[in-house]
């Protein structure tokens, strides 16, 4: 009997424990006295159950590689043009390769000295064009590119949440996936298609100069001098509309986003919004030096390739600010500013999956998913009772010990809880009835035999154990290949029920088994067990 | 003592009316396998075919056609309309093959031809889920893996536990494996790799005599394919929560088989006279046929449960939950057993070896 003292201790500790992690999800105990004390881990209920946004970005890699690559090679003609080697403008060839030219043969060791010794390339070939020039094939290793992968995600995940931070959602969930895709959830969420144009911004600021010496007709036929491009100024029209007009821009940007810090919204005088920005110390330089060198001359502001304004410059600005009109309405306005703080995204994204759950099925679904638990728990307590008498009680007494337990488990381990696991804790109740069936069953047989009570308890227990084991564990087995294979819900659902066959076994067989002796030891020998 | 359903005692025929089950059995999978040669393979939700849903719930009283009718000008490729949950709620589901509208645009043609078309009826879009054609196609890839791992990770657990032919078993994997591999490398869809697999597994159990995970696999394939023929019957969708529901199915027919087997284990290794292995096998489906009754019906009342009254978003899983588990406890008593028996005889001898 001294070991029964010992499993009733354990098994109270067990269920302390239990009752300690579960409170905090009951509704209105966080809030109370007794949630001071308690843990502060809640359940975490789905998206599907609260509402929201669950959103699956893929990261446009190919992109990110051509933009990088093109940033190395800019990064290896500046630092070929320091030790005074000249080379042509790259040219990104494919993912991994760009193309460059040297124009002086002659310095061929020194430029071969300069990209072993100062950038991430590798020599693929070398080949002789006319005027000693020389046509360089440049690659970088599997390593670096992959790094550059890493870097990209990183600074994609990272922009995405500074984004979502700034649009107030409560407890985003950010992160990254298998090939290149991010997931982003949003819970509670009202608005999903403002917040999914927030997110898939690229927002890519660019400062380039107005070339208004060119032709507008010829550039539109496709006539333009180097390094110059054709783009559109959009003009908001009263009506909500645009109209564009045609303006050519010296391709290279002068300054870009990376040097904003922080950017916001201002009115002007007739109570407009604008965008107002600041540069940090370095950019707020390279934009006086622009200003002042460029005075009476157009500058762009590009965002992702649309020109928002190109005014003039009127005299020298310092004090690193400027600002970008564009006949904003005040939630455009603000919206920019977000995606201009937070930074612009290292690729373009791309929406490849999107779930938008309403807050009003959501509350219905919680209301249907608890009513149909509860009726169905209910049914089943009554069914046992009726069926298995004393035995039955103690089924069911631990079987509400099995759902506190997994309600605390989900807390415990910050697992969300979704509609399958709802499913997933309900069939965890069938799970639970039949390991108290098999035993119940068994200790019947038992009683059959002729054992006397405390005789056909220890015989059902230890014969029927292995067998909930053995069924349990195949369970287990597809559900631990659910998690692993899963996704989302499916998940949720192998969580609950992993979870739900380690407290079902515990509480069927070790604590049922404990009311049992706790019986049996009350009364005497030869009393009738009711079964 | 309580109550009871089946008296002790109980000695029914399982064994003797095999014959009946198998047809039954037979024409059940055929039906289904002949619906889905009918329509072409299963009908799959966005999940896996990828596009676009929206769900609607109309605050009046409103029929399908109604909103068929509302929506007649709205240009998006293939839209269905489709009926959602339970009769009397007005949900609908609107879906769209493409994916490449924004779902602000969607969203807003929707609304459009709700707010002309519906006399001013008020509605809900309760929910939005659009599925890229790449992510789908990885989702259902993921979701048949998940499926094939399962069986052979239990196949080989079964084998082990239960004939202690721990090395057979791994030897039964290996060979698996291998087979899977050499088929893979022919580039055949994924489907078509885990009937392929899952005929290789039968075949390995049935040539290493591992005669338990024969008859409990046999019994886990006969019940996903009724509740996926039946499901292709009804002409209801595939998604991932059905998914989720076929393993849980396999868990459940598993759980049953296993315990019937358990029982079939334990009176033979303890039989005393000249049982006929038939008769060990009537004799504990007997001994365990009041307790698989009370879990089916107990579980059967919770997923009733959860069937009419947990919402539309859970109603087909909690079908796909109820015909899955009927059929399960079935099949464990009329087709997991019978297998056994049919690979047994010759192999009772050998077991006592084994084991002495």
């Amino acid at each position: 009997m001294q070991s029964l003292r010992f499993r009733a201790i354990a098994a109270l500790i067990v269920l302390i424990l239990g009752l300690v992690y579960m409170l905090p999800s009951v509704p209105g105990v966080q809030d109370s006295a007794l949630g001071k004390i308690l843990p502060g881990d809640a359940i975490n209920l789905g998206l599907d159950l609260k509402g929201g946004i669950h959103l699956t970005l893929g990261v446009d890699m190919d992109t990110a590689m051509d933009n990088n690559l093109a940033r190395l090679g800019d990064d290896l003609k500046a630092t070929a043009r320091e030790g005074d080697v000249f080379i042509l403008r790259p040219t990104v060839l494919s993912e991994s390769q760009i193309e460059v030219t040297l124009l002086k043969g002659d310095q061929k060791d020194a430029f071969d000295t300069i990209i072993k010794n100062s950038s991430p390339f590798a020599i693929e070939s070398s080949t002789p064009l006319g005027d000693s020039k020389l046509k360089y094939v440049l690659s970088i290793s599997p390593q670096y590119r992959s790094n550059i992968e890493k870097l990209t995600m990183e600074q994609a995940i990272k922009t995405i949440r500074n984004r979502i931070d700034q649009f107030g959602v409560a407890e985003p969930d950010i992160r990254r996936q298998q090939d290149n895709r991010i997931q982003v959830q949003l819970p509670g969420l009202q608005d999903p298609e403002r917040a999914i144009k927030i997110i898939g911004q690229t927002a890519l600021l660019e400062f380039k100069m107005v070339d208004d010496t060119a032709d507008i007709e010829k550039a539109k036929k496709g006539i333009l001098a180097p390094g110059r491009e054709l783009s559109t100024i959009l003009h908001k029209l009263p009506n909500g509309k645009y109209s564009e007009t045609s303006i050519v821009l010296k391709k290279d940007s002068v300054l870009t986003g990376e040097y904003v810090t922080d950017a916001k919204v201002s009115m002007d005088q007739w109570n407009k919004p604008f965008v107002s920005i600041t540069f940090n110390a370095r950019g707020g330089a390279i934009f006086t030096n622009l200003t002042s060198e460029n005075v009476n001359k157009r500058m762009a502001i590009v965002l992702d390739g649309k020109v928002y304004s190109a005014p003039v410059i009127q005299e020298r600005i310092s004090g690193g600010r400027a600002s970008i009109t564009g006949q904003f309405t005040q939630e455009e306005a603000r919206d920019l500013a977000v995606v201009l703080r937070a930074g612009s995204l290292p690729a373009p994204v791309q929406i490849l999956e999107q779930r938008t759950v309403g807050p009003s099925l959501g509350q219905e679904s919680i209301d249907n998913g608890i009513m149909s638990a509860v009726i169905g728990m209910v049914a089943v307590l009554a069914f046992m009772l009726i069926y298995y008498g004393f035995a039955g009680m103690v089924a069911d007494l631990v079987l509400c010990i099995n759902i506190m337990l997994i309600m605390s488990g989900l807390a415990l381990f910050g697992a969300t809880l979704t509609l399958p696991g709802i499913a997933g804790i309900i069939l965890t109740i069938g799970m639970a009835v039949d390991a108290n069936v098999i035993i119940f069953e068994r200790i019947r047989e038992e009683l059959r035999r002729g054992l006397s009570s405390t005789q056909a308890i220890i015989e059902g227990y230890d014969r029927a154990t292995l067998t909930i084991l053995d069924a349990n564990l195949t369970t287990v087995i597809a559900a631990i290949i659910l998690y692993q294979f899963g996704t989302g819900p499916i998940r949720g659902f192998a969580v609950t029920l992993i979870l739900g066959i380690v407290t079902s076994m515990f509480t069927a067989i070790f604590v049922s088994r404990i009311l049992f002796d706790l019986y049996t030891k009350s009364r005497s020998a030869n009393a009738k067990l009711s079964i | 003592m309580g109550l009871q359903i089946i008296k002790p005692n109980t000695t029914i025929d399982f064994i003797g009316i095999k014959k009946i089950a198998f047809i039954l059995s037979a024409l059940l999978i055929l039906a289904g396998l002949g619906s889905l040669i009918i329509k072409g393979g299963p009908k799959y939700g966005i999940d896996f075919a990828g596009g676009m849903i929206v769900q609607v719930k109309i605050e009046k009283d409103t029929d399908v056609n109604m909103v068929k009718d509302a929506l007649k000008g709205v240009e998006l490729p293939g839209l269905v309309v489709q009926t959602f949950g339970l009769e009397g709620d007005h949900e609908y589901l609107i879906r769209t093959s493409s994916s490449n509208i924004s779902s602000e645009e969607v969203r807003n043609r929707v609304n459009n031809a709700f707010q002309a078309n519906l006399d001013g009826a008020s509605y809900d879009i309760q929910r939005l889920e659009m599925v890229g054609p790449k992510v789908g196609a990885d989702l259902r890839s993921k979701a048949l893996e998940a499926l094939f791992y399962a069986v052979l990770l239990i196949a080989v657990y079964i084998s082990g536990r239960f004939e202690q032919r721990w090395t057979v078993a791994g030897f039964m994997a290996a060979a698996l494996g291998a087979g899977v591999y050499g088929i893979g490398l022919l580039g055949l869809d994924m489907g078509w790799l885990i009937i392929a697999a899952l005929a290789i597994t039968v075949g390995l159990c049935w040539y290493l005599k591992l005669n338990y995970a024969l008859g409990a696999v046999t019994a886990l394939i006969h019940d996903v394919t009724i509740t996926i023929g039946i499901f292709s019957i009804l002409g209801k969708e595939f998604d991932l929560t059905i998914i989720a529901a076929l393993l849980t199915i396999i868990g459940y027919s598993l759980n049953d088989t296993i315990i019937v087997f358990d029982r079939i284990r334990e009176n033979s290794n303890a039989r005393k006279n000249t049982n006929s292995f038939a008769d060990v096998i009537n004799l504990s489906v007997n001994q365990t046929l009041s307790r698989t009754i009370m879990t089916s019906l107990t579980t059967l009342m919770v997923v009733f449960c959860l069937f009419v009254l947990g919402g539309s978003v859970i109603h087909d899983f909690a079908l796909a939950l109820l015909i899955g588990i009927g059929v399960g406890t079935y099949s464990s008593i009329f087709v997991a057993s019978p297998i056994l028996l049919g690979f047994g005889p010759s192999d009772f001898a050998k077991q006592d070896e084994v084991e002495a």
